[in-house]
């Protein structure tokens, strides 16, 4: 599903690569959290899953396509299988929830009758029933990240792509997200989650993979926010 | 595709620019005026032409008592030199060029003359003497106007042989310069008028980097992102260069046929079915323009 091999990205006028020679595979299904400090490359990651950004050095491959080799005008109908949604929500504030939702369906070419019956559907499926009418200052941040959830994931993508998804909220809030990202996951779609949040890793015991400095330093199955065994002292504190 | 969706994000994004918008109305409306009205001049040009150099002769002046020895060293021209050249515009190698021809004398020049400076002072002092006895050659092909000047020019008693269309060519020049300058400036106008709109274009992009960094997000392909920037573009363009086209056509009507044709009558000028070739195309000048310039300034906003 996700194929990362010997990928090395470097950005112009960093002297140190933001990823080094990093290899993984997720398969359909899974659920894997990215974990490790800021700067250790999870964001990086994901934007080359997302194929906003192309390695400097090998092969990246979601969901059968060669993200290296992607002719640019094919990049938006890969994009269409993914979801992503952001630490910062990323909704539009002119726009009422229903109109967020119907927004990213819009500008892929969908009708108005698929519309119609979709975003209910979904709003129904992230519990923000009757809310649709809100616009996104007139909602909690739980509640803005859910619409956010509910606009990834209208389109029925096979892969959801979270970066922080819980990093502007608090606790009880944060575990409602992921009751609801867990039940995205149990319906099939491949989870790839970049957090902060020790809790939360620790709580859900799925696939961990630790970045640092670029590098892979852990990839466990049923893993914590921590190693069981202290690694390397240059380890960095995440949360 | 969904159109409606398409002209919503249109609309909204000429009503977030409005001055923008205008600006550029204005900017294409008064550079394709220009556009236009140096064609426009360029038609006239051709036109006035064609009537001219249909009515243009070869004149054949005759030496008076009051040229210089230098060139006419016999005096006056006589009763033998007025036969001599009779006889060779009329001579087997001329013929074939002739088509007609007539003798002006003193006094017919002299009314002439009279005539063309009506009011003005020179007209008092000239005498009838000081005015050349003329031929007026007519050819068939005025472009053979040198076989004529050559074989009449060392003729004695010949003081010049002049083709009137030098006379015109001069005017015809002047009058080029001034639409080459008219195009110059539209052109340079033009230029204006494309940076405004890719200023125009990106600035918009950027009040809408929101939508535009979802839009890409969610899958939208290139052609949906960019479609609403360029016919935001080319909107106002179009606007601006139908209101050009709307003041070349009156410019003709208005000006040249209501005005200058009734004004100046013994002259021929465009009309409106050339203004209706001019107009059509500045408003396609104007579409393609805005076109490309937003197009290409939204494509180096976006990349994907």
């Amino acid at each position: 599903m996700i194929r990362i091999e010997n990928v090395t990205k470097q950005y112009r006028g960093s002297a140190r690569p933001a990823l080094n020679r990093v290899s993984l595979e997720i398969d359909k299904g899974e659920f894997v959290f990215l974990v490790g400090a800021s700067g250790s490359g999870k964001s990086s990651l994901i934007s080359l899953m997302l194929r906003e950004e192309v390695p400097t050095k090998g092969r990246v491959h979601v969901l059968g396509e060669d993200l290296v080799r992607i002719p640019s005008r094919r990049v938006p109908y890969f994009r269409r299988k993914l979801g992503v949604v952001f630490q910062d929500f990323r909704l539009l504030p002119n726009k009422t929830v229903t109109q967020n939702i119907a927004f990213s369906l819009e500008v892929i070419g969908r009708s108005r009758g698929l519309i119609e019956a979709a975003v209910p559907d979904v709003l129904r499926l992230v519990g923000l029933e009757g809310k649709g009418d809100r616009y996104p200052n007139e909602l909690s941040g739980g509640e803005r990240q859910r619409v956010a959830l509910a606009r990834a994931i209208v389109n029925k993508p096979a892969i959801l792509l979270a970066d922080e998804p819980t990093g502007n909220l608090d606790g009880a809030t944060s575990d409602g997200i992921m009751a609801l990202i867990e039940r995205i996951n149990l319906a099939g779609t491949t989870v790839v989650m970049a957090t902060h949040d020790k809790s939360i890793v620790d709580r859900l015991k799925k696939r961990v993979i630790e970045l640092s400095g670029g590098e892979i330093i852990r990839d466990e199955r049923g893993g914590a926010y921590r190693a069981e065994k202290p690694m390397t002292s240059s380890e960095g504190a995440g949360a | 595709m969904r159109l409606g969706f398409i002209f919503g994000e249109i609309s909204q994004g000429l009503k977030r620019n409005v001055s923008m918008v205008i600006s550029v109305i204005l900017v294409t409306f008064v550079s394709l005026t220009f556009v236009g009205t140096a064609g426009l001049l360029q038609l006239q040009i051709g036109q006035m032409k064609g009537y001219w150099y249909d009515r243009a002769q070869i004149a054949v002046y005759l030496c008076t008592s009051i040229d210089p020895a230098s060139s006419c060293p016999q005096g006056a021209a006589g009763a033998d030199i007025k036969d001599a050249v009779k006889a060779k515009l009329k001579s087997h190698t001329l013929k074939a060029y002739v088509a007609s021809y007539e003798f002006e004398n003193h006094k017919q020049a002299y009314q002439h003359f009279q005539e063309q400076f009506k009011g003005n002072s020179v007209a008092k002092y000239v005498t009838a003497e000081q005015l050349p006895e003329t031929y007026w050659v007519k050819l068939k092909n005025p472009n053979d106007s040198r076989i004529i000047i050559e074989s009449l020019s060392g003729q004695s008693g010949v003081f010049e042989v002049r083709d009137q269309r030098s006379y015109l060519d001069q005017i015809f020049a002047i009058l080029n310069a001034a639409s080459l300058a008219a195009i110059g400036i539209a052109l340079l106008m033009l230029f204006s008028a494309a940076l405004l709109i890719s200023t125009t274009i990106r600035l918009s992009a950027f009040s809408r980097r929101r939508e535009l960094g979802i839009m890409r997000l969610v899958g939208a392909s290139n052609f949906y992102i960019q479609l609403p920037f360029i016919l935001e573009g080319v909107v106002a363009a179009t606007i601006g260069s139908v209101l050009a086209g709307i003041a070349v056509i009156a410019v003709v009507q208005f000006f040249v046929q209501g005005y200058l044709a009734t004004t100046i009558s013994y002259m021929s000028f465009i009309g409106l079915s050339d203004a209706f070739v001019i107009a059509p195309a500045i408003v396609l000048v104007g579409i393609v323009l805005a076109a490309v310039a937003s197009g290409s300034a939204i494509n180096r906003y976006l990349k994907i």
